[in-house]
């Protein structure tokens, strides 16, 4: 209750203005990249391991959807149209927004602590038994108590590390791989991944991983309360029992200057 | 309460404002350092933009990977090919002895080689891979003229900044600036595995441009045009490919 405490006399929000931008935009150009990533596999929805691969070459595995190409093998009888104009475009446009948020959002992260404050799991809870406690907490479907609205749990902890430091970099990593020209800069990027095929083999995998996380994401956010935990996202306010709605307010009253009065007295 | 919010407003606007002028800023530096690619205009510019330029200013003049002889693909894969014309068959029917590549545009010399005339300039080979935007692709040894060659005993003029070459099939022509021009892996192919270039594969003469993807390393090459603007070709964009929803650069 002191969180609850401090958080209604300091007017802190749940998470910082720096912090909800870059979640958005990242948000945005991630639905992007899938879409435009998905049309992509449309055209080839076959995958290989090595550096060559093409429909003359035994795939280790395939999708079982129809292609956007008459060339591929699919089994169905028609040939969907072709979007990867738009799709190449809009993907790399969408990754470098991504990436650039994504760099900004790490060295803000380093700066001023917020990963070691509120994502690297807190001093007593670096431990496989409390990981373990939170996870039995979720097997019993408790929905999260009133200290999980102002702070992080230890899986959530792990699970935006995982994602922040393992897979988003590897996805760049494997997207990078597939470049011709920055292969030619720096072909260590898609040799130490086995070549060009596994290279792509690994961005649709780790992409799948990444697909999985958001689905959960919104799933956990829809079960803890949606708009609750979607106003401290966009506005920062995260209201607790405590708290009186006032608070709430502030935002929305303060760009209203056309009438003050009543609110500055 | 509300003077921390306009204060918090006012910083967000400036923010905004600075952020709008930074990219202003940086798409006039691209364009006056040639970092732009003639298809930057349009809402995906400034992603095309950024990606040409991070790859002039990262990969200058560094070579595609090449592949030692044991990796070439046992099944090459040619893709499919649009119907090819009676002008094509008529030369394939006289063993392309007639076929010819007109060099014309910012030149000294504008010439039409005959594919002869071509393998007496110096010959290069490479094994790269082929790469397809669909993410396919294939290792095969290419054997022929580099571009740049051709460039100079044409006598390639210094204004020049992009090469513009031409398919017999009209619907497919391409343009590639100097660093891709004067690539010593853009060639000129006219073999492939020690044997002639087959016809699904381009021959003829097809520009391997290793570095960028399959659909600017045209086939049925029979024309080079060297030239400082791209604006008066086609639609303005480049090349067939953004008239066609693709982008202009290709490196990735």
């Amino acid at each position: 209750m002191a969180a609850a405490a401090s958080l209604r006399n300091s007017e802190s929000h749940r998470h910082a203005a720096f912090v909800r931008v870059t979640h958005w935009i990242t948000a945005i150009g991630f639905i992007a990249l899938l879409i435009s990533g998905a049309e992509i596999v449309i055209s080839h929805p076959r995958f290989y391991w090595g550096e060559t691969g093409n429909v003359l070459t035994r795939p280790l595995f395939r999708i079982p959807i129809p292609s956007s190409r008459s060339t591929v093998p699919t089994g169905y009888g028609y040939v969907l149209p072709d979007q990867n104009g738009w799709s190449r475009y809009l993907h790399f446009q969408a990754a470098w927004a991504v990436v650039i948020t994504g760099v900004a959002y790490a060295i803000w992260g380093f700066w001023t602590g917020h990963f070691r404050s509120n994502l690297f799991p807190a001093p007593g809870d670096r431990t496989w038994g409390a990981f373990l406690r939170g996870l039995a907490k979720y097997m019993r479907l408790r929905r999260p108590d009133q200290a999980e609205a102002l702070s992080y749990n230890v899986l959530q902890r792990t699970t935006y590390l995982f994602v922040i430091f393992v897979l988003f970099p590897l996805v760049i990593w494997t997207g990078l791989a597939m470049s011709p020209g920055f292969n030619a800069a720096v072909p260590a990027t898609v040799n130490l991944l086995g070549g060009r095929q596994s290279a792509r083999t690994l961005h649709f995998l780790v992409s799948a991983l990444l697909l999985l996380f958001l689905i959960v994401h919104v799933a956990m956010v829809v079960w803890a309360g949606f708009i609750c935990r979607m106003r401290a996202m966009i506005t920062g306010a995260m209201p607790t029992g405590t708290m009186p709605p006032r608070t709430v307010l502030t935002g929305p009253v303060s760009l209203q200057p056309e009438r003050p009065s009543e609110e500055r007295t | 309460m509300s003077a921390i919010s306009r204060r918090k407003f006012v910083t967000a606007g400036i923010a905004a404002t600075a952020g709008l002028s930074g990219i202003a800023a940086a798409a006039g530096l691209a364009r006056h350092y040639g970092l732009a690619p003639p298809d930057c205009s349009g809402i995906y510019g400034p992603g095309e933009t950024l990606t040409y330029a991070a790859h002039r200013l990262l990969a200058g003049n560094s070579p595609a990977r090449e592949f030692p002889r044991s990796m070439i693909s046992k099944e090459p894969f040619a893709n499919e090919l649009a119907p090819l014309g009676d002008d094509f068959k008529r030369l394939q029917s006289g063993g392309f002895s007639d076929w010819r590549i007109f060099v014309d545009g910012m030149v000294a010399h504008p010439a039409a080689l005959s594919l002869s005339d071509l393998k007496g300039l110096p010959v290069r080979s490479q094994i790269t891979e082929v790469v397809c935007e669909e993410g396919w692709s294939y290792i095969a040894e290419w054997i022929g003229t580099p571009l740049s060659e051709v460039l100079k005993a044409c006598a390639l003029l210094p204004q020049a900044r992009y090469i513009v070459y031409y398919s017999i099939q009209r619907e497919w022509w391409e343009s590639v600036d100097m660093a891709d021009a004067l690539h010593p892996q853009t060639l000129l192919t006219y073999a492939m595995n020690n044997g002639d270039l087959p016809v699904g594969f381009g021959g003829p003469l097809r520009l391997r441009v290793p570095r960028q993807l399959g659909y600017k390393n045209v086939k049925f090459i029979t024309r080079l045009t060297a030239t400082d603007s791209l604006k008066k070709f086609g639609k303005g964009l480049g090349s067939s490919a953004p008239e066609g929803g693709y982008a202009w650069y290709a490196g990735i």
